[in-house]
């Protein structure tokens, strides 16, 4: 059993929390993610990448945002109350290397992932500008844990209710176009359409554009297939060969249609979860 | 009783749901025989002197000996003789392609000349270990005194249940490394309910849990741990890899990516360990296809073929390139496939899968072939017939053309030798190129069977028991 050590609400819909799995803490790197499930007999088996972790205490962290059946049921668990299983650490770690200057771009819940990344490239003595987007003030999690990090920290989000007004796309491509601050490397991590964008900002200034990608997937290890996305032309799986690819090589069209094959019933499940209370 | 008067005797047939109920549920699709069908069924044995069914068996079961016990009504004697060789009848009896194995050598067989009225060996292999369990007579093995020697088996399928119970009986620790939620692995998420209920597998998994054997759930070793870290850091003294084939194989053909597309593996396990059919219940959802195409021949191929049937679809398709007679499949998952109304297209394969303006399958190109010459499988090979494409509506696609070796414990043991095709090199006794550790099942033979890799997990057991004494 894994125990939840702490729970936090950082928005309406988006909470935070630390759950004991020392194995997991203690081998996990930037970029892995873990399969988590409430209920081992009916439940889902659901991917969430690895915010943090602390070895020493022996907890991951994991920050998610309630929009299935299952996070639902996981938003309603509180500290002291345990997951019947948790798998991981998933997926290959991410690259970090000293690239110079690396922009991190963070869209609503990706900014989760995204932290022991930015993490990472830090300590790897980069440069390390970060772009954060949200819908809205309310939206946005994680400022202070991501400026601690930053040499340069902005802000957007949709309303203009808090930092500057608009997409994330707009900073980074006047970062694209500058003269002395021109990234070496992109790092995006999302909703798939603002990944799709991110990826066509960076391109016509060949900026090397790096894309987590968070796919429906059962196993994690390599044995369902259904994760699978075209990268280059090729068949790829996100679970083992991923999470992270080369965002100009990504068919992010193919990806968004494969997201929403379970649609009807994901919206089936979720009414049912709201009307039985568990989501009160 | 002599020959000529067990030639008198009826071959037994089995029990079963009919077709028409059972493709609407998830049940048992044989029932199992009654006592007196065993007994008669066992007494058709001839007692050969030479038994030529045992050659046929991977795992050289006394058949002889326990179909005697058997006609005379000894069920215990039966089973203790069955257990000798197999530690997991219940699971044969079912899954075994004995047509291929034990009873296509059967005397019986080849006098009345017709492999189906060979003694149906499975059938009461299956009644003698149904009636043990059922009635919980059945003792866990017994187990030595504690060695102090401890053994990781990675997996939990039927090699590892194997290997894991004969280490065990040695009096060494062992523990058993599984990467889904629950154990069991192909038996749980990858045959059906209805051919293999799920609780004789959760009563394997309890004998070893009784026999002192710890099964560690939610542990992918390659990342949670290495093979490595646990000779290493975590105190095992051998390690038994068995972890399976878990790489699903593609076609690799146009369309293949669209939603509707799905691997027999996903397919299967949305169904199976997700327990996707009970929607009342279960988080998981399925694909709610209504014409349905499988692509393959193998038992996977009838399995995905016939959960399509149950999970709701109108038509279900399988679409193999090659004849009937080349089909891996058991005889009788092709026979109830048939029965219960699936569509068989052989000597034809897919050549694209096409798309709505959604990016949802709407139909799959296919194109003929005739059969050439055999190829290096002995099976006569398929040939494309030019200019024989046709188009067949569609909104889903199953492919079950197979597995290759997951490579994710290859890639994270340093020295461990894969071949080409990244299945484990082992020598004769099952040991991989790294001391201490062993492998077996299918991550070595590549996709096979339930009895192969129960056969390899008992040898590599009998190796590495050997191993922890000399140590």
């Amino acid at each position: 059993m894994y125990k939840i050590v702490k729970k936090l609400q950082l928005s309406e819909n988006v909470f935070r929390m630390d759950i004991e799995a020392p194995l997991i803490a203690a081998e996990r790197k930037a970029g892995q993610f873990i399969i988590l499930q409430v209920n081992t007999e009916y439940g889902e088996r659901v991917p969430l990448t690895i915010a943090d972790a602390d070895p020493i205490a022996g907890t991951i962290t994991i920050i998610f945002q309630t929009v299935g059946a299952t996070t639902m049921k996981l938003a309603k668990l509180n500290e002291g109350d345990s997951l019947p299983a948790l798998l991981g650490p998933l997926g290959k770690p991410t690259h970090v290397e000293k690239r110079g200057h690396v922009v991190c771009v963070g869209g609503g819940i990706g900014v989760a992932p995204m932290h022991p990344i930015a993490q990472a490239m830090k300590a790897a003595g980069n440069k390390v500008t970060i772009i954060m987007g949200a819908r809205n003030k309310e939206l946005l999690i994680m400022e202070e844990e991501m400026r601690k990090i930053a040499d340069e920290l902005i802000i957007v989000t949709d309303d203009g209710s808090y930092g500057r007004k608009g997409l994330v796309t707009e900073p980074l491509k006047e970062l694209c176009e500058s003269e002395n601050n021109k990234p070496d490397e992109a790092i995006v991590i999302g909703p798939p359409i603002m990944m799709k964008f991110c990826a066509l900002t960076t391109k016509p200034y060949n900026v090397p554009t790096v894309a987590s990608l968070n796919t429906i997937m059962i196993d994690g290890t390599g044995m369902c297939g259904g994760c699978r996305i075209t990268v280059g032309g090729e068949t790829k799986f996100v679970c083992v060969d991923g999470p992270e690819f080369d965002a100009h090589q990504v068919d992010f069209d193919q990806m968004m249609k494969r997201l929403s094959a379970y649609k009807p019933q994901e919206e089936r499940a979720r009414d049912h979860v709201c009307r039985s209370g568990i989501h009160a | 009783m002599t020959p000529k008067e067990k030639m008198a005797i009826e071959p037994q047939a089995m029990p079963e749901q009919e077709p028409q109920v059972r493709r609407h549920n998830m049940g048992e699709v044989a029932t199992g025989y009654t006592a007196k069908q065993a007994m008669l069924e066992a007494s058709r044995c001839l007692q050969c002197k030479n038994a030529p069914c045992m050659q046929g068996c991977p795992v050289s079961i006394n058949i002889p000996g326990f179909l005697g016990a058997a006609a005379e009504g000894d069920f215990g004697k039966a089973i203790a003789i069955i257990k000798e060789n197999s530690l997991l009848p219940a699971v044969c009896g079912r899954v075994c392609p004995q047509e291929k194995q034990c009873q296509a050598q059967c005397t019986m067989g080849k006098v009345l000349k017709d492999v189906n009225k060979a003694v149906a060996i499975g059938r009461v292999e299956r009644y003698c270990a149904d009636l043990q369990r059922e009635s919980g007579n059945q003792e866990p093995a017994a187990v030595k005194p504690s060695t102090g020697k401890r053994v990781a088996i990675i997996g939990s399928g039927p090699a590892s249940i194997t290997a894991a119970a004969d280490i065990r009986r040695e009096g060494h620790d062992v523990v058993m490394f599984e990467a889904f939620h629950k154990p069991g692995g192909v038996l749980v998420y990858g045959i059906p309910e209805f051919r293999l209920p799920k609780s004789i597998v959760q009563n394997e998994i309890d004998n070893l849990v009784k026999m002192g054997v710890k099964v560690e759930t939610n542990f992918v070793v390659g990342r949670t741990r290495r093979v490595q870290d646990l000779m290493e850091k975590d105190g095992f003294d051998a390690v038994f890899i068995g972890s399976g084939a878990g790489l699903p194989k593609f076609m690799n053909i146009p369309g293949e990516n669209l939603v509707g597309v799905f691997s027999a593996n996903e397919y299967l396990t949305r169904a199976n360990l997700m327990k996707a059919y009970d929607e009342e219940h279960s988080d998981t959802p399925y694909y709610h296809g209504k014409k349905v195409a499988v692509l393959g021949g193998g038992n996977v191929a009838m399995d995905s073929a016939r959960m399509a049937l149950r999970l709701g679809a109108e038509e279900v398709h399988i679409i193999y390139r090659r004849s009937e007679k080349e089909m891996p499949a058991r005889a009788e998952e092709v026979h109830h496939a048939k029965e219960e109304g699936v569509i068989f297209h052989t000597l034809e394969n897919a050549k694209q899968i096409l798309g709505d303006d959604q990016y949802r399958v709407r139909a799959i190109e296919c194109v003929r072939f005739e059969l050439g010459e055999p190829d290096a499988s002995g099976r006569r090979s398929p040939i494309e017939i030019p200019g024989s494409e046709f188009t067949l509506e569609m909104d889903t696609v199953i492919v079950a053309v197979g597995n290759g070796s997951n490579p994710l414990i290859s890639q994270t043991t340093a020295g461990l030798e894969v071949n080409k095709r990244g299945n484990i090199v082992v020598d004769e006794n099952n040991k991989t190129s790294i001391d201490g550790i062993y492998a077996g099942g299918d991550i070595v033979l590549g996709a096979a069977t339930v009895i192969l890799a129960m056969g390899e997990g008992r040898k590599a057991a009998k190796a590495m028991n050997e191993y922890l004494a000399s140590k």
